[in-house]
């Protein structure tokens, strides 16, 4: 157990360093740090001065090691396009982005969940037929075109929805949400289904299947001899049963729940990290986009981690130890 | 493609009465959706290629734009200059049509090329793990666990801006279609480097290669002409449903507008524009971009699909 977590924690550490270099590399030598603090017209001497300052003259391990060390205290740097603590500017973008994952993600479960029971239950009725249509429309379409899609609808021809922006928000400490006012809810929908579809149609697939196959078993015939109320075999023994792959792949969407929020973002215009990235992008605005990458990397390390040790506390199988096929997990 | 295909499989296809007769021929045949998607694809291919003369105009070259067409409706004639546009024109007067043939031009390429990119990465690191063994082949799909994990649009997202960043801003336009070649293909060659490894550690195990080895041929040899050539079959399913994939994580990009510069749109880049005036009622602008790319990622995702099936010997 403890070499399985230890070994897992090691690997973790490691992506998280490749990250750190592919950033650090990026910080360092893309474009001239020195002239994007001083200016074209500096002297040598100011140069020189400047590179001791910021420790530039120093061999590069040092300065990886450097910039680990200030990256874990959460000094990013500056950046170049708003001339403010880039770690600022993140943390000030940041609880619109977890906003907008949490009410999707919560969305996708909740909905992927019952839908997917439902589907199973009444498989052959003109409901589920339905459901299953849509979400095989919701999967081939593109994101952003889903977006636009709802925009279309109720944003321009129906006008119940705004279509970008986060609405009124209220200050409660460092955290700026949009959950407290009217606007603020509404400008959350729009986005929330965009972000959420995919991985709702996904979770929903995946209940629905493992619930037809727990359906199928002796022990739910068992039960059913035994004369139990459908409603405490479905959910009391057959939901259950399927829990345990939708808890995993739930912990791996919401990765990609924040990932893929970079495209919602420009579609709907939220004010989120995503969108700070795509604008870092396009200006080659380094400092955010190194912050970003070391962010994103740690936000989906953290999760595999997690789901990992889950995983192994769940799934008893996982625990023999396998001499040789160790090295292939 | 067809220096890779194995022997028979070449003298099969020299004939066409046996490619009509073959396994792979008849479950085309019996495949209505399938004939649909392929027609769609091949009429999208074929015009993207002879875009510039199949289309009224060069959509690109401002010379040839008249503002006073700006905003003709399809189906109508300008209410200005009375000309008469298929798909209508956007703000610039430039014919919609035009501009989607050129777009789907540009998208195509970015698609196929990527796809080569990462099929050719990904089938030769898969192969040297697979022949391999050992280290090599730890570190390399260590690496490819690693990036699996990570969503692909994210990883091409990440490349592209990286490589951007050391491109002189000068030839940043320049070099961005083929930068974002190069990171869709990294994004996305992981695929091939499983499937062409396991199927390889299979092949490994056969006679054949134990006696080519056992004559002395070359590593490099086996590898390429003996093991690749048997391994082709889920490379190629792959790559075709690999390709609704680029074309669609290329339509992001550019969406997002970090794909290819405004002076060359793609599909994804006319869709971005195109939302502008949505709100305006100007509704064509944006509706047959995405139609089009809609059809043609789709067809190609249905053509993937059908490969898959028709080659799996199980569902024969």
């Amino acid at each position: 157990m403890i070499a399985f977590v230890l070994r897992r924690f090691a690997q973790a550490v490691i992506v998280m360093l490749a990250v750190a270099l592919v950033a650090f590399v990026m910080f360092r030598f893309m474009g001239d740090p020195i002239t994007n603090l001083l200016g074209q017209d500096a002297t040598v001497a100011d140069r020189q001065a400047m590179m001791e300052r910021l420790g530039l003259d120093r061999p590069m391990p040092v300065q990886y090691f450097d910039f680990i060390s200030r990256a874990v205290q959460g000094d990013f740097g500056i950046s170049y396009r708003m001339a403010r603590p880039v770690s600022e500017v993140i943390l000030e973008r940041l609880p619109a982005t977890l906003e907008l994952a949490a009410v999707s993600g919560l969305m996708a479960l909740l909905l992927g969940v019952s839908f997917g029971v439902y589907t199973a239950l009444r498989r052959d009725g003109w409901l589920s037929h339905v459901i299953m249509t849509v979400s095989l429309i919701g999967v081939s379409l593109p994101t952003f075109l889903i977006g636009i899609l709802l925009i279309w609808v109720f944003a321009v021809e129906l006008g119940w929805l705004p279509s970008f922006g986060r609405g009124e928000t209220i200050q409660i400490g460092w955290w700026r949400t949009g959950f407290l006012t009217e606007s603020g809810l509404k400008s959350l929908i729009l986005p929330a289904i965009t972000l959420g579809l995919f991985q709702m149609t996904l979770i929903m697939r995946l209940v629905r299947s493992e619930m037809l196959e727990v359906l199928r078993t002796d022990y739910i015939r068992f039960a059913r001899a035994r004369g139990l109320s459908s409603r405490a075999i479905n959910f009391g023994h057959a939901l259950k049963n399927t829990l345990v792959p939708v808890i995993t792949i739930t912990g791996l969407q919401l990765g990609a729940i924040i990932a893929f929020a970079i495209i919602t973002e420009t579609v709907f215009q939220w004010p989120g990290v995503g969108l700070l990235f795509i604008n870092a992008i396009k200006f080659v605005d380094v400092p955010v986009m190194s912050a970003y990458l070391l962010l994103i990397a740690l936000i989906f390390v953290t999760i595999n981690l997690i789901v990992d040790l889950l995983y192994y506390a769940v799934d008893p199988r996982l625990r023999v130890e396998r001499p040789k096929a160790a090295d292939t997990t | 493609m067809t220096e890779t295909l194995p022997k028979p499989a070449m003298e099969r296809s020299g004939r066409f009465a046996r490619l009509w007769g073959s396994d792979i021929a008849w479950s085309y045949r019996r495949s209505p959706v399938t004939i649909v998607a392929s027609i769609v694809v091949a009429i999208l291919i074929v015009a993207a290629v002879f875009a510039p003369w199949i289309t009224p105009q060069n959509p690109f070259n401002p010379a040839g734009l008249n503002l006073m067409d700006g905003f003709t409706p399809p189906m109508t004639a300008n209410e200005f200059s009375g000309n008469f546009f298929v798909l209508g024109t956007d703000d610039q007067g430039r014919d919609m049509y035009s501009a989607i043939l050129y777009g789907a031009r540009i998208s195509l390429f970015v698609g196929v090329m990527a796809v080569l990119f990462a099929a050719v990465l990904g089938v030769t690191l898969g192969l040297l793990a697979g022949y391999r063994g050992g280290w090599l082949d730890t570190v390399i799909m260590r690496i490819a666990d690693v990036q699996l994990s990570f969503p692909a649009i994210l990883i091409a997202l990440m490349i592209f801006g990286i490589a951007r960043g050391f491109i002189p801003p000068g030839s940043r336009d320049q070099m961005a279609v083929w930068v974002l070649i190069i990171s869709i293909g990294l994004s996305d060659w992981v695929q091939y480097a499983r499937t062409v490894r396991g199927a390889t550690f299979v092949e490994m195990r056969k006679d054949y290669v134990q006696a080519a080895r056992l004559i002395g041929v070359r590593p490099l040899k086996i590898m390429f002409r003996h093991v690749l050539p048997n391994v082709m079959g889920p490379v190629l399913v792959i790559a075709t449903i690999g390709l609704a994939l680029a074309i669609i994580a290329e339509a992001t990009l550019s969406y997002l507008g970090v794909g290819v510069p405004v002076t060359s749109p793609s599909l994804g880049t006319l869709i971005r524009i195109g939302q502008d005036f949505l709100f305006s009622g100007e509704w064509w602008i944006i509706l047959f971009p995405a139609v089009t790319l809609l059809a043609l990622a789709l067809s190609v995702n249905l053509l993937g699909d059908w490969l898959r099936d028709a080659l799996n010997p199980k569902l024969r």
